[in-house]
């Protein structure tokens, strides 16, 4: 049936298969000890105590603060997904369209904040926002408010701190898809007759949606472990499922009972996944060619 | 939590390789104290620690952590703790000694201890310096004559109009809150959970902040941000020594205590005991409140003559001013209801 050169060809693809293993070996093994064992480690934790053992998952099913945990930390990184991405757009945008120079200096901004640490910006932020903080003394001020604003301590301030240390993780997948899209798309758009914003609703942001999507992934993830700032600027009320879980450590000592809460929390998010990319290839978002 | 821990294991290396390089010296002696670092450990180092190395000729290495407890857990369960003596919050002593992380203390060879009052000490642990839950306020807003003085006050929002804060936990705050009900100091244990905490919805719309942190809570108070708060006193006297427009008062203080305690098996058992009795010696402990805001456990330190009158005046041990304040009762809190009434509070922030 096969010819003999077919053959050939073929064992020469596994042998080229066989080392391209080899070759991937170190890296999987990185990947073992990094990401697998520690994972795994932490869900055997999570039932393993004298025994095997549901009880730290009957708790939080059955438990009313983990639920309402939950809810809240996915509804404040739903929030600041959504609010890094109306900002992030316009300014990853405006760095694509930038002449080089002027794109370095906004993606320079963008950045900046990486270097600073985001206990010190929660602490700015506090200064900022608190009654007789920054923004609210301009306001009275200028005779906008009578009385100070509740601009932190609340969810509003863990939202804002959040999202301004999550805002270059939206922006610079932002670009890197943008610069990317042929600007002769748009000319041959607006060649057929299209006005500026037509060829951008048309042809821009259909284009821009897989770094949209990588953006608002990445952020959404970083936000549901979020610790420092809903413990600073919440006021107390705020409790993220991170909490729970330094509480669980701290206060009731169950090493067991903060893994289980990080493994429903991975699940979670896994379930999302899944559901999103039936929807949207998510090859396309996590690894662009 | 990343910086803390990072700092603790350098220090522990530090540490380790000032053990190996100390322990050449044949036989010399020394135990591993760990307490909570800070401007706090510093004083302890100069009042009681120092001291005490030189008096009983041992080496005292230090290690400090925010929140030993769960590193207690983790060292005695490990079979081979490299701590020996700890000072934490005496709730975590009990709590030990009911789960086999701490030694039982036999006070026949702590002469110091065993002289203290019994509500001073438990079979696990002696209590080693105290401070106070309070009751501070913004001189800004209250002047002397019109300002809060109890808890009752505290919860009177109309007598007493302004932005509160509390502490983000349940132990000095259910006290505070049953005293605002009109509970006796004296009469507090066992606490009433339910009536705590019914008090506490009453008072909860009012409250700004659920603070954290120590250093939070003086800072919400000088900021101006909250105008009423409760405070461990020594935040609000360096805030007052600074020169901030604040004040607190003792009346119906909760008086809390961090105290000594042994890990089990601890690596230099007979040192520690050791150093334990000399760590409550009236003389050094006296020595502690010249450093920092925080009064000595052992009551015989106010008889040394080291402290004079005007200072004896500002401590929260002084038998002046224990006699305004609620003894905490560490025992209640480590027992069944007290973890439950723990439990029962991220429930109720949560609502």
């Amino acid at each position: 049936m096969s010819s003999p050169v077919q053959d050939l060809s073929v064992l020469h693809q596994r042998r080229e298969q066989r080392l391209m293993l080899v070759l991937a070996l170190p890296a999987l093994l990185v990947i073992l000890l990094l990401v697998v064992l520690p994972v795994g480690w932490l869900a055997w934790q999570s039932v393993y105590h004298n025994g095997f053992t549901l009880e730290n998952y009957r708790r939080i099913w059955s438990e009313d603060i983990y639920w309402r945990s939950f809810a809240l930390t996915f509804q404040i990184s739903l929030l600041v997904t959504l609010f890094a991405l109306l900002l992030g757009y316009p300014i990853a945008y405006a760095a694509s369209i930038a002449p080089r120079r002027w794109a370095i200096v906004i993606l320079a901004l963008v950045v900046l904040p990486f270097w600073t640490s985001v206990l010190v910006r929660a602490y700015a932020w506090l200064a900022l926002l608190q009654r007789t903080g920054v923004i609210n003394q301009l306001l009275r001020q200028f005779g906008v408010i009578d009385e100070p604003l509740p601009l932190v301590h609340n969810t509003f301030g863990t939202v804002v701190a959040t999202l301004h240390i999550l805002l270059p993780f939206m922006v610079l997948p932002l670009y890197a898809t943008m610069q990317q899209i042929p600007r002769d798309l748009m000319q041959a758009g607006a060649s057929l007759g299209a006005g500026p914003m037509l060829t951008f609703w048309r042809i821009f942001l259909p284009l821009s949606l897989p770094g949209v999507l990588a953006g608002s992934t990445l952020v959404f993830v970083l936000a549901l472990g979020f610790y420092i700032t809903p413990e600073l600027l919440g006021g107390g009320r705020t409790i993220m499922i991170s909490m729970l879980v330094s509480r669980n450590v701290e206060l009731y000592d169950q090493w067991g009972a903060a893994s289980a809460i990080g493994v429903v929390l991975l699940v979670a998010v896994g379930a999302i996944f899944f559901a999103v990319s039936r929807f949207i290839p998510l090859d396309r978002v996590l690894g662009q060619k | 939590m990343i910086a803390s821990c990072c700092r603790r294991a350098l220090l522990g290396v530090s540490i380790g390789a000032f053990a190996a390089l100390s322990a050449l010296p044949a036989n010399a002696q020394q135990i591993t104290f760990v307490s909570q670092g800070g401007a706090y450990q510093k004083a302890q180092t100069v009042a009681i620690l120092d001291p005490s190395a030189k008096k009983l000729g041992i080496t005292i290495n230090q290690d400090s952590i925010p929140d030993a407890w769960p590193a207690i857990k983790s060292q005695v369960a490990s079979g081979k703790p490299t701590w020996d003596v700890v000072d934490v919050p005496t709730g975590y002593c009990l709590r030990g000694g009911e789960q086999g992380l701490v030694e039982k203390l036999d006070f026949s060879k702590l002469p110091n201890g065993a002289a203290m009052p019994e509500a001073y000490r438990s079979p696990y642990s002696v209590a080693y310096e105290f401070y106070s839950s309070v009751l501070a306020y913004s001189q800004k807003k209250f002047s002397a004559g019109a300002a809060p003085n109890s808890w009752a006050d505290f919860w009177d929002v109309k007598k007493f109009p302004g932005r509160r804060a509390l502490r983000n936990h349940p132990i000095a705050t259910l006290e505070a809150a049953l005293m605002a009900d009109g509970v006796a100091p004296d009469k507090l244990y066992p606490l009433d959970v339910d009536r705590a905490f019914k008090k506490l919805e009453e008072i909860k719309p009012n409250i700004t902040v659920w603070w954290t942190s120590g250093a939070q809570s003086a800072q919400l108070l000088n900021d101006g941000e909250v105008d009423m708060v409760m405070a461990w006193n020594g935040r609000v006297s360096a805030l007052t020594k600074e020169g901030a427009k604040v004040a607190f008062t003792y009346n119906q203080g909760i008086l809390q205590s961090t105290s000594l305690c042994i890990l089990k098996d601890a690596p230099n058992l007979a040192t520690a005991v050791r150093f334990l009795n000399e760590a409550v010696d009236p003389v050094h402990q006296a020595n502690l409140p010249l450093h920092i805001d925080y009064g000595p456990a052992n009551p015989k330190a106010f008889d040394t003559g080291v402290i004079k009158p005007e200072r004896v005046a500002q401590l929260p041990s002084a038998p002046e001013n224990a006699r305004k304040q609620a003894l905490m009762s560490y025992a209640w809190w480590s027992s069944p209801a007290g973890e439950a009434a723990e439990k029962r509070w991220v429930g109720f922030m949560q609502k």
